[in-house]
């Protein structure tokens, strides 16, 4: 009698001592009902891209807007969100494929096209946050300026430097203004260094995590 | 003067130097680089002539393949 009057003094407490920290805390529902009403811009459809996109999909992003022009290689199936037996099809058709199968009701735009500076402004206007998920140095670089520039105020969110395998304490964010960079700002890809689906996927969730932040704290 | 360089504070022995000088002087070489001078962005083609000064918050990233 007296252990379960304790455990339900602790068990109460803790309760309350969770929510009352959190004053953001928000039901599955409530959460699903404020993001329903956004709208993410995907640019790029690899490992960050694919593996962000589900995952806003799984907490119930109302909108996706996904531009890549590539196409489902073998190679990308050691991270990025594709099967065997989509080898050979455009990404972005591919993605919205699989992100139909897990939730059908994300509103998917796909842009089967190269980003470049001219279209960027075009495809991503109606975002209210722009996930940067390329995997050049150059590309990201393009990305991340034409952004800045031609929508000071929205939020971008970088995956820089995941390349490799361990030290996940390295894996972190940070802010700059509206530019939110995830990642250890050092490990870049080569051949000794090959991207895999562990760092890959952590930075594509954190990506996917902030997404929330923001939105869901606005 | 006194600026802050990626959230850290900075003491360089000058009046004002350019975000080239401070590339320089602060050893980053790295071919692919973003800077921001207090938020607005810098572009590359700008980095001799934007001069930084005393209290200015300068964020500088490297851009890195990968993803």
């Amino acid at each position: 009698m007296l252990i379960k009057l304790l455990y339900d003094f602790f068990k109460n407490n803790l309760i309350l001592r969770t929510s009352s920290d959190k004053p953001n805390s928000m039901t599955f529902d409530q959460i699903k009902k404020k993001l329903k009403t956004k709208t993410v811009g995907i640019a790029g459809a690899g490992g960050l891209g694919s593996n962000c996109a589900v995952a806003l999909a799984r907490s119930g992003i109302g909108k996706l807007i996904i531009a890549d022009f590539d196409v489902v290689s073998e190679s990308n199936l050691n991270r990025q969100y594709y099967f065997y037996n989509q080898i050979g099809q455009i990404k972005v058709n591919a993605l919205k494929e699989n992100i139909n199968q897990i939730n059908p009701e994300v509103h998917i735009t796909v842009h089967n096209t190269k980003i470049d500076r001219l279209n960027f402004p075009y495809i991503f206007s109606e975002c209210d946050i722009i996930v940067e998920a390329f995997d050049k140095a150059e590309e990201k670089q393009m990305l991340i300026e034409t952004a800045l520039t031609e929508f000071p105020k929205k939020p971008i969110i970088s995956g820089l430097g995941m390349a490799g395998y361990g030290n996940s304490n390295s894996l972190r964010s940070r802010q700059i203004d509206n530019l939110y960079i995830c990642g250890d700002e050092t490990s870049e890809i080569s051949e000794d260094n090959p991207p895999l689906a562990p760092r890959v996927g952590i930075i594509a969730n954190m990506q996917a995590n902030l997404v929330l932040e923001i939105l869901l704290n606005s | 003067m006194t600026i802050t360089l990626n959230n850290r504070t900075e003491t360089i022995d000058a009046d004002k130097l350019s975000v080239s000088e401070l590339l320089n002087y602060k050893n980053f070489t790295f071919k692919l680089l973003l800077v921001k001078l207090n938020g607005n962005l810098i572009k590359k083609d700008k980095f001799s002539e934007t001069i930084i000064n005393d209290d200015d918050k300068v964020d500088v990233i490297h851009m890195i393949s990968g993803g």
